[in-house]
């Protein structure tokens, strides 16, 4: 059995007499990468932002390894990294100045702080640029940066809101890279906020996907995706072929058993696919 | 706490670094050393108007013709850097989106405020002591006097009444830029403030006194002294005069009563000052105000900043 990392239960938020956050269970167990699905406005982040301790749920509770969120925050701050939607840094401090200030408000002594921002710094490759102001860094930067702050302070969770928003193909790929990383390397257990499903399906274990404040469905994708498509009965098996395809090959490929429709189909490549491969070298 | 000492470090190597707050303090250096630079050459023209006992501290009060004093000026550019270091100081972390980022760090929420609060005062009295250590030096170099000990006493308290003064304004700076998310709303607002108790509060006050106990040129002593009681009651509303009252009663130990009371009786008084003790008792509701208006400022500002949502967006 696997620790509980973050659990929520009969969580519920009211702003102004509408239910942002409506009777939400969740649990997230150590070593996943959970993504938290949902259109705009579903309460995702008020989710979140109940999960740190930062506003307070109308009823119902929410905990991580154990520390409920809204009485002993600190504690829950201290193992949670959270990454928010519109990242923000000291524009006129310098990358490592700005996580500088990360480590001190942590309490981490100066000697592993300096330490550590080397290393996370090298770790989002960000090394170079590491004593420029933060004001003239790109978005994809930024971001990066603020997977840096995330990973200073070596959590055991980390919290990001859509940590992929506004930034180039490339950037979202380095990212998305840099999460599995972290997930691996570090056992850092993940909560993924996004409403980008292809990415979250590329890199979530599970996914949860909340609309207008309640959670419809958790589990891995394989699950869902069983009990929601139960009807199809066929499966289906792409196969590929050395030159053209030729009419006896689609005949006999007809004419094994069970076979009960062959569908030819062009190869099409997704525009993604396309921009990887041209910027991959960059 | 450890908290609010690493937010107090930062928020006070950025004040002491940002632009704005060097711009200003070359400003108010340079036209206070001019000021006291002239008179102390011109001295010989009013020693009628000095002190022989406190010609150290008369030096700040005193006006040449168009020059104003000092303490004019740090009445009036008080505010302003006041201001500069509030105005900003919560929705500037909001738009940048470095609140959410440093309160999801283990810290409490107060944390933040305070330690922006702790280190605006900081600042507030690092420039004070600069600028009044330098006129001291000046005047002790073109002078040759030295202040006597009730002297560095009145100046450790002027000191002491600025700080607070200054202080009022920048947590009234701090108000506004929790309650507006614009920093230029908030800016204005806190201008604007300004501007009314510096300037408004004197004309209101006397529109609404004349109101209440209209005057006439038949009006006995006794309505004309309700009238400007009235008057003074409204006035003391304001930071700036309650600041003014006291500097005076500070720096220029001859003055016992403020108001309609020093122009009654100040013709048969004797001129002679008042001892350190006299005076503090003169100013001290004056300056307990001032404190007052200070602390309130700030008392709101933390219970409104507590209780906001802490929203990205």
């Amino acid at each position: 059995m696997k620790t509980v990392v973050l659990e929520a239960k009969n969580l519920t938020k009211v702003y102004n007499h509408t239910k942002v956050v409506d009777n939400i269970n969740l649990q997230i167990q150590e070593g996943e990468i959970f993504g938290f699905l949902g259109p705009n406005g579903a309460g995702k982040t008020t989710t979140i932002l109940i999960a740190l301790g930062l506003t307070e749920p109308t009823s119902g509770e929410i905990s991580i390894f154990g520390y409920n969120s809204t009485r002993e925050p600190l504690k829950v701050k201290k193992i949670t990294s959270y990454l928010p939607e519109n990242v923000g840094f000291y524009e006129d401090l310098t990358a490592q100045e700005n996580l500088k200030y990360i480590t001190r408000l942590n309490g981490i002594p100066e000697k592993k702080a300096d330490a550590k921002i080397e290393e996370v710094l090298k770790n989002v490759g960000l090394q170079d640029v590491a004593q420029v102001e933060v004001g003239k860094y790109s978005k994809g930067m930024k971001q990066r940066l603020g997977m840096a702050v995330v990973l200073v302070k070596e959590p055991k969770l980390a919290i990001l809101d859509e940590p992929t928003t506004g930034i180039d193909p490339k950037g979202v790929e380095e990212i998305l890279e840099l999460i599995v990383r972290m997930s691996r390397e570090q056992n850092i257990t993940v909560l993924l906020s996004s409403h980008l499903l292809y990415q979250v399906q590329k890199i979530c274990t599970k996914i949860g996907i909340i609309s207008q404040g309640r959670i419809v469905v958790q589990g891995t994708i394989e699950e869902i995706g069983k009990n929601l498509l139960k009807e199809e009965k066929e499966d289906s098996l792409e196969i590929k072929v050395a030159n053209k395809l030729t009419p006896t090959l689609v005949k006999s490929i007809k004419q094994i058993d069970g076979v009960v429709g062959v569908k030819k189909k062009s190869p099409d490549h997704s525009l993604e696919e396309i921009y990887i491969k041209y910027f991959r070298g960059e | 706490m450890s908290g609010i000492k690493v937010v107090f470090w930062k928020e006070l190597a950025d004040y002491l670094g940002s632009r704005k707050f060097l711009i200003l303090f070359a400003i108010i250096l340079i036209s206070a050393i001019s000021i006291v630079y002239i008179l102390s050459q011109n001295i010989g023209k009013y020693s009628s108007e000095i002190s022989k006992d406190y010609i150290f501290i008369n030096l700040f009060t005193l006006s040449l013709g168009a020059l104003p004093s000092f303490i004019f000026f740090v009445s009036f550019f008080g505010p302003l850097i006041g201001i500069i270091f509030g105005f900003d100081a919560i929705n500037s972390e909001r738009s940048k989106g470095t609140m959410s980022t440093v309160l999801s760090q283990p810290i409490y929420r107060d944390a933040l405020i305070n330690g922006k609060f702790l280190a605006g005062l900081a600042t507030i009295s690092i420039m004070l002591i600069c600028i009044i250590l330098i006129i001291l030096g000046l005047e002790l170099g073109i002078l040759g006097i030295v202040p006597n000990l009730e002297e560095i006493w009145r100046i450790i308290i002027f000191f002491i009444a600025s700080v607070i003064y200054i202080g009022f304004w920048m947590s009234m700076g701090i108000l506004f830029s929790i309650i507006f998310r614009q920093t230029t709303t908030s800016a204005l607002v806190s201008v604007m403030m300004w501007i009314f108790f510096a300037f408004f509060v004197l004309m209101i006050s006397s529109v609404i006194a004349d109101q209440v106990v209209p005057l006439n040129q038949n009006s006995t002593l006794e309505i004309i002294v309700k009238n400007e009681n009235i008057k003074n009651m409204i006035m003391h509303i304001s930071p700036v005069v309650l600041f003014q009252e006291i500097i005076i009663a500070l720096l220029n130990p001859s003055a016992r009563a403020f108001g309609i009371t020093a122009l009654i009786k100040g013709n048969n008084l004797l001129p002679t000052p008042l001892p350190l003790s006299q005076s503090l008792l003169v100013i001290w509701p004056q300056f307990v105000g001032l404190l007052a208006l200070m602390l309130i400022c700030f008392a709101a500002s933390y219970i409104i900043f507590m209780r906001q949502e802490i929203r990205s967006t």
